[in-house]
């Protein structure tokens, strides 16, 4: 239903597009937010989802605008006392090198955050481009560039993500090229079935018929096809992503110190862990959790509204 | 049945063209990325040109791409996968010792998984939105958005230094690594070999952390596919025509949908191990697993070039062949596959 309805609207808002950019711009948005609430109504998942998210990035954000809100700075060594168990003043305890892990906490969110986002949109750029040219074109390229995709999908995405960034050097590009290489296959694959599936359609050989060229086609009419597609994976993706550059932080290849980390602050708690210095790998880790499970219930939210059998599935008998 | 051989002999052939492309993959990444693999491997360090220059002799990277991509495949075609700068050793023989190390914590890996995902896939699915379902769900995407590593230490806080339950790393105790001889490299098989209780004893109890950790990797992904399958499943006309039939409930789950519930499962199962293999890089390092998966973590570290590329030409080569045994499994397993 959903699937056939969208480039009518789309074409509806050609129509009544103003002159002036501004006020265009102004009326998508305005159509975004009311068409999403409506979207929204029931889908007790994604709410939840978004929520997680948004206040994840609503915190890193402030956190790393204002470093020390709650009292503490995250970086700055001797603030705190050392290796403390969590107190009143000091919610999550203190590390090794007297600094207050709630402070680091706040802040620790910026590189998944930004890896997590940048990755993921470079793979899905490379990947749906790739993936629409290669079902479209089909023939030999289409050939080579499957078994390519195929071959690397099959390989390991953490193994891969760890040699990729050991290459690459570590710090955050390092981590967008390599997390962002290793997810292109996913999109790929995904944007090529759907395109596959899509080509053979009756209004796109009519489109064809009417002598609309490829790349209108394509652009106009597969694209935006397998955009719902392309969204549950990416919050997938996302979720995964956050995981994957953790573990690199853990295995050193993150942010050098002393820049607060969750992932690096585990691998610094590890360290500690005989003392039974619990408090330093609990924290960060709950707070990757709770990430990841945010763009997880996304994932999982978009999932149930673009195919809404897959909820409530045996009511119906 | 000579349809099934054909079908095998065909997939053979097409994993050669498959693993071709992996390796020639790993060979472009490594070499033509941007960035000097001889100065990445010295890292940062002050070095003269004359130490740098012999360094690129020394690994080839002074002849033309394509003559080190002919002496590339050439070496893994002959079994040479270079020598350890580290210690010296080839790098083939060392990833050999460590290999059935990686295989044991694996298989008892999945086994955690299946046993785990599979069973909460099919309860929640029999109970289909109800309290069960909902809270096997969120189960399974928690356990989707769970560190690996992270698991592992809380694991080890909790059953080594608080409870002293298990002990925190290696596969085997103390005293006992230097007595026990092992045959075959799956301890848990040398130990039952040997007849040897306490050994076995001791290894089991080295081995139950490090599984479950990466376990649970996999339960989410096992637990969602077989919940959705098994829905698939319940869901088809001859299930009713059972039920309409009166066979009880129990039965129609156990006999009639398990069995075709498992097979989509099967599929992704090649899938799944490079998921597992994944893990295993983790869960190596935290619990100093001895396996190839920590071997390759620790030749990043000391930039041990040979090392590295040998790690992952081996791992390509192995996840291929497990991709091809999976394949043929299932080809033999559900008659309905086209061949």
């Amino acid at each position: 239903m959903r699937r056939s309805k969208q480039p009518r609207n789309s074409e509806a808002a050609l129509d009544t597009t103003p002159r002036s950019p501004l006020a265009a711009l102004f009326l998508w948005v305005v159509q975004v937010v009311s068409r999403s609430r409506r979207a929204l109504q029931g889908q007790t998942i994604l709410k939840i989802g978004i929520v997680i998210v948004l206040a994840f990035v609503v915190m890193t954000v402030i956190a790393n605008i204002f470093p020390s809100m709650n009292g503490y700075d995250p970086a700055l060594y001797r603030d705190a006392p050392r290796l403390e168990g969590p107190t009143l003043s000091h919610w999550m305890g203190t590390d090794q090198l007297q600094r207050d892990v709630f402070s680091r906490i706040l802040s620790g969110g910026y590189a998944s955050l930004i890896v997590a986002f940048s990755a993921v949109a470079l793979s899905m750029t490379v990947g749906s481009v790739l993936g629409w040219i290669s079902g479209f074109a089909g023939g030999w390229l289409d050939r080579i560039l499957s078994l390519t995709m195929d071959a690397i999908y099959s390989f390991p995405s953490m193994i891969l993500a760890i040699v990729l960034v050991a290459m690459f050097g570590s710090g955050i590009m390092p981590m967008v090229w390599a997390v962002g290489f290793v997810y292109i296959p996913t999109y790929f694959r995904v944007t090529r079935a759907e395109v596959l599936q899509v080509r053979e359609t009756t209004y796109v050989e009519a489109i064809r018929a009417v002598g609309a060229s490829n790349t209108r086609i394509i652009l106009r009419h597969v694209a935006p096809n397998t955009i719902n597609a392309i969204m549950a994976v990416s919050s997938f993706n996302l979720a995964d992503a956050i995981l994957t550059v953790a573990a690199l932080s853990f295995l050193g290849f993150g942010l050098p110190p002393p820049a607060p980390d969750w992932g690096f602050d585990i691998q610094n708690g590890q360290k500690f862990l005989q003392s039974g210095a619990w408090w330093l790998i609990t924290f960060p880790g709950l707070m990757i959790i709770f990430l990841s499970l945010g763009f997880g219930l996304i994932g999982e939210g978009i999932s149930d509204l673009v195919n809404p059998r897959r909820k409530r599935k045996r009511k119906k008998i | 049945m000579s349809r099934v051989l054909r079908y095998i002999g065909q997939r053979l052939l097409l994993t050669i063209p498959m693993l071709l492309i992996l390796l020639t993959v790993v060979f472009l990444l490594l070499r033509v990325m941007p960035g000097d693999p001889v100065s990445a491997m010295l890292g940062g360090r002050n070095i003269s040109a004359e130490v740098l220059e012999s360094y690129r002799v020394r690994l080839g990277f002074d002849k033309p791409v394509f003559a080190q991509y002919g002496e590339y495949l050439g070496g893994i075609v002959r079994g040479d996968f270079g020598e350890s700068l580290r210690t010296g050793k080839p790098v083939l023989q060392e990833l050999f010792t460590r290999f059935p190390a990686t295989i044991e914590l694996a298989i008892w890996g999945m086994l955690v998984a299946m046993i785990f995902g599979f069973t909460s896939g099919v309860l929640a699915a029999t109970r289909a939105d109800k309290l069960t379902d909902h809270g096997v769900r969120v189960f399974h995407i928690t356990s989707f958005a769970m560190p690996l590593f992270w698991l592992g230490l809380m694991f080890q806080v909790f059953f080594c230094v608080k409870l002293g339950w298990f002990p925190v790393a290696g596969r085997i105790g103390g005293r006992l690594a230097f007595e026990f001889q092992s045959i075959t490299g799956f301890y848990v098989l040398d130990a039952i070999i040997h007849w040897d209780g306490r050994a076995l004893l001791d290894i089991l109890s080295h081995l139950v952390l490090p599984a479950i950790t990466l376990g649970i990797a996999l339960t989410g992904l096992q637990g969602r596919m077989s919940r959705a399958s098994m829905l698939e499943i319940l869901d088809q006309d001859y299930i009713t025509t059972a039920r309409a039939k009166g066979v009880p409930e129990r039965r129609v789950v156990l006999q009639h949908a398990l069995r075709n519930a498992l097979i989509p499962i099967i599929t992704v199962f090649g899938l799944q191990f490079a998921v597992l293999m994944g893990g295993a890089v983790l869960t190596e390092t935290v619990f100093s697993w001895p396996g190839i998966a920590s071997y390759l973590v620790r030749s990043i570290e000391a930039r041990d070039y040979p090392a590295i590329q040998g790690s992952i030409v081996f791992i390509a080569i192995f996840i291929s062949l497990v991709n091809l045994i999976v394949d043929i499994f299932y080809s033999v397993i559900d008659p309905r596959v086209r061949y």
